[in-house]
């Protein structure tokens, strides 16, 4: 249990969100799509997609490409595989410590 | 992907075994590789080093939850608080049965998503069947890039 702890929560943070989740499960079709896109059928307004889209920006889990006068912003996966890696990590620790424990009370 | 980590596991030996050897600092330490300052107690902080090879330079700190008998044991930690003074604790909760060979052991950790000011676990738990859905769909396109 002792592997040196990263400093992911603030990935998880972003997807404590449930609009930050619709997006980032909009966006990981793979196609990068505009703010009018991503807005539509959404109650909120371009402006609060945008704030959230910033939020998943600052923890690298979009990115923003600029095609002629339009943003457009794609998914990057990365930072939910290294969430992912990092919980295995920590999962992995426990089953370790468990198994010691097994045998430190069953002998 | 989860956004804690759930364990159970079986023990051939009685709960009141399984319950020392989780709240006695000493016997913690064995298994846990850790050596404690002291005794846990609910509400204080536990402080130690970590004896797993490799790691010995690694502090240990915890703040001690519940400690409700045989039943369960709380607390919520960092592994080395230098490393980063700003990281948030994770919860981790060790929760005793009686079986019929003996005890299970259910062990949660949870808290990752945890940052001051942030809405928390909470909301997670609010949206989880929206979580757990997404996530499917986040997953499933992970695995087919990887």
């Amino acid at each position: 249990m002792a592997a040196k702890r990263r400093a992911h929560a603030p990935a998880f943070a972003a997807l404590g969100d449930e609009t930050r989740l619709s997006l980032v499960a909009k966006l990981s079709g793979g196609q990068p799509r505009s703010i009018s896109q991503l807005t539509k059928g959404s109650k909120l307004t371009r402006q609060a997609i945008t704030k959230h889209l910033r939020v998943l920006e600052s923890v690298g889990m979009v990115h923003s490409v600029r095609t002629g006068r339009e943003s457009r912003f794609e998914f990057d996966p990365e930072p939910m595989e290294e969430m992912k890696k990092y919980l295995d990590l920590v999962s992995e620790q426990w089953d370790q410590a468990l198994s010691r424990l097994k045998s430190f009370v069953e002998n | 992907m989860e956004d804690r980590i759930e364990k159970r596991i079986e023990l051939k030996a009685p709960v009141s075994r399984v319950w020392r050897a989780l709240t006695d600092h000493r016997e913690f330490g064995e298994w846990f590789r850790v050596k404690l300052d002291g005794p846990f107690v609910p509400g204080q902080v536990s402080r130690g080093q970590i004896t797993y090879p490799g790691y010995e330079h690694v502090k240990w700190e915890a703040v001690v939850q519940k400690m409700e008998p045989e039943r369960l044991f709380s607390f919520t930690w960092k592994v080395d608080p230098k490393i980063d003074p700003n990281e948030t604790p994770t919860l981790v909760e060790l929760r005793l049965e009686k079986t019929a060979s003996g005890t299970l052991l259910l062990l949660t950790e949870s808290g990752f998503d945890k940052i001051p000011g942030g809405r928390g676990l909470e909301a997670f738990r609010q949206n989880d069947g929206g979580w757990t859905e997404q996530m499917k769909n986040i997953e499933s396109y992970v695995a087919q890039k990887s």
